[in-house]
């Protein structure tokens, strides 16, 4: 079965983020990029089904300008066997981007396509909801346990205060949690043979979506700066002060 | 191979997550426990470290010197024991065999050598030769059946790990110079190969070395390197010229991690109501040491580029090696006096730094040595 798996190219996790002077947004501008560490879940998981003998095909889609190629590189290096690279310039939000991915799963025909739970960048959290929604198919989504069996996935969701095991009729709509699995890095010699993996370039025009923004950002600001902390002389006091000026006990 | 600069960046990025992620984390155990541990080295041989500088063809990845430095430069910001599990394999273990190995052993070793199954050492210092080769005692008779072995090697880097050791032994009792020594191919275990005790180092803990004992050590007539006697030498020097530029890589490495930690405690301590950053005399340190790594950097990648161009780099490659890890001296000695009594203090790491980088100041050519080289290089080009 052929597995589809969304890409995104984000700010590293590692980075600093910094907002921009006119609060529209946030500085990418020389700014280290790598994937969407949920996607990087999706992609291992994909990889995984493949050597287990359940997947014979893994194709891994971004969305962006074309950088976003790195990103597909890296999804191959792992071990997907081809790209798909849809090539914007333009803002794309969740709903536009289920909707490239809607025309794209049309055209592949995947048995099940994988994102993550959200992008580290917006924490949107929408892509993969709105695309089973568009789809008609079935989800499962915060994953942290999948198991194929025919014709059917079950996927082990985390949810407030325990597990819950869903049943997906495949075609199915997965979306990736933390704990799913622990991304294997593309080994060195995988990233030289990557390079000969091939990369679809293609077009919201040519797969017939328009990718205009509904959302409007009024603007973009940073976490306001922590205030100091106080000491307190005894427990009395502090027991005082949490009662009487924060409020919490 | 040239990599393009996409692939490069995506290597780069992946090792260094790998030193960020697995590695720093591990620093400490590794250091308490002297072992860098099963499930690390695993996963170096899974990414294909072991064999960056074996050819292509042979199982490796074929990286050119300019690569393998800026590779280096990723991996080696970390404690450089590491770096050793790797170092031979793809350096003075693996490098006499690239450049003067037949075809037959090339491809007999290298394939096990690039995917890390095997260990490879390199044999020429002696309890009474380092970098006076004349005076290398070992000794290679030749029998009906091969060759027999005699002699002590010291200070054998991964000698307890290694299953194939190239060792420099004279053939030719008669030549008292260069030119009678040999080197050859010695898989391990044999019956006539004891290794010494595990040396106790000041630093480097997780990388071992040891003396390595040969008494009448049988080897195949086939265990001679290249199938050539007298040629020894010369393969130690062409492979001590591509191990300088490196060692002066793993230095810049590690002068970038030193600088990054000590940045970090510099924003971060604070006296009389400020960071220490904001005094000019720990900012002069934070700047000297930036200058000297920048300056070292430069001149690895122009002596790498230029090694990959088929210059003969030997007085650059020593130039390296000495002002690399002179810097690094330098700047692990400014990252202990900015951290200042926490500096001398094991739970810092920067105590540990301080004396692993000790040792690149002494091996493959202490910098007296590559002083000499550099000079001599000089007068002789002058006429």
């Amino acid at each position: 079965m052929k597995v589809l798996v969304a890409v995104k190219r984000v700010i590293d996790y590692n980075v600093k983020i910094r907002v921009k002077p006119d609060k529209t947004g946030v500085e990418t501008a020389n700014v280290k990029m790598s994937m969407n560490p949920f996607d990087e879940i999706g992609v291992e998981e994909a990889v995984r089904l493949k050597e287990a003998g359940a997947a014979s095909e893994i194709i891994a889609v971004s969305m962006g300008p074309q950088s976003c190629q790195e990103t597909i590189r890296t999804a191959l290096a792992m071990g997907a066997d081809r790209g798909i690279h849809v090539l914007s310039d333009a803002e794309l939000q969740p709903l536009a981007v289920a909707k490239l991915l809607k025309a794209i799963a049309a055209k592949e025909q995947p048995q099940l396509v994988i994102l993550g739970k959200q992008a580290i960048d917006d924490d949107s959290n929408q892509t993969g909801q709105m695309l089973a929604a568009l789809l008609g198919w079935a989800q499962g989504t915060f994953a942290s346990k999948l198991k194929l069996e025919a014709e059917k996935a079950l996927v082990t969701r985390e949810i407030d205060g325990g597990l819950e095991t869903v049943e997906l009729k495949l075609p199915a709509v997965m979306t990736t949690d933390l704990r799913l699995n622990e991304p294997r890095y593309a080994s060195l010699p995988n990233i030289m043979k990557a390079k000969k993996k091939p990369i679809e370039q293609v077009t919201p025009e040519a797969l017939g979506v328009d990718v205009a923004p509904r959302l409007v950002t009024l603007k973009v600001e940073e976490p306001a700066k922590r205030q100091g902390g106080r000491k307190v002389a005894s427990v009395q006091e502090l027991v005082d002060k949490l009662k009487n000026e924060a409020r919490v006990i | 191979m040239a990599l393009d600069p996409q692939t490069l960046r995506q290597f780069l990025d992946t090792i260094q997550r790998f030193v960020r992620e697995q590695l720093e984390p591990a620093e400490a155990m590794v250091a308490e426990t002297d072992t860098v541990p099963p499930a690390i080295v695993d996963e170096m041989r899974r990414l294909g470290l072991f064999g960056m500088t074996i050819p292509e063809a042979q199982g490796g990845l074929g990286l050119g010197m300019s690569e393998e430095v800026q590779v280096l430069f990723e991996l080696c910001q970390t404690s450089p024991a590491f770096r050793s599990v790797h170092g031979t394999n793809n350096g003075i273990g693996s490098q006499g065999i690239v450049i003067d190995g037949t075809a037959e052993q090339q491809r007999r070793y290298l394939p096990r050598l690039a995917s890390g199954e095997i260990i490879a050492s390199f044999a020429l210092t002696e309890p009474g030769a380092g970098s006076d080769a004349a005076s290398l005692r070992t000794s290679a008779r030749r029998t009906a059946e091969g060759w027999v072995l005699n002699g002590t090697k010291r200070f054998i880097t991964n000698a307890p790990e290694a299953s194939l050791f190239t060792v420099m032994a004279r053939t030719d009792p008669e030549t008292r110079g260069a030119g009678g020594i040999s080197a050859f191919l010695v898989e391990a275990p044999n019956p006539g190969l004891k290794l010494g005790r595990i040396d106790r180092k000041m630093g480097q803990r997780g990388a071992h070395t040891a003396d390595v004992i040969f008494e009448d050590c049988r080897v195949p007539a086939d265990a001679l390197l290249g199938g050539k006697e007298g040629q020894g030498f010369k393969t130690a020097m062409k492979v001590l010229d591509r191990g300088r530029i490196h060692i002066a890589a793993v230095a810049v490495g590690v002068a970038e991690r030193l600088i990054r930690d000590m940045l970090r405690y510099a924003k971060e301590r604070v006296q009389f109501g400020q960071a220490i950053g904001e005094f000019q005399l720990v900012q002069a340190m934070l700047a000297d040491s930036r200058a000297e790594a920048y300056a070292a950097r430069c001149m690895v990648l122009d002596a790498a580029r230029r090694r990959d161009a088929g210059e003969n780099v030997s007085t650059e490659a020593a130039c390296c090696k000495y002002f690399a890890t002179e810097m690094v001296g330098r700047v692990a000695d400014r990252a202990v006096q900015v951290h200042g009594g926490s500096g001398y203090i094991a739970d810092f790491g920067v105590e540990r730094f301080y004396r692993d980088v000790r040792l690149f100041r002494l091996y493959e050519g202490t910098s007296q040595i590559q002083q000499i080289v550099i000079a001599r290089n000089m007068l002789r080009q002058a006429g």
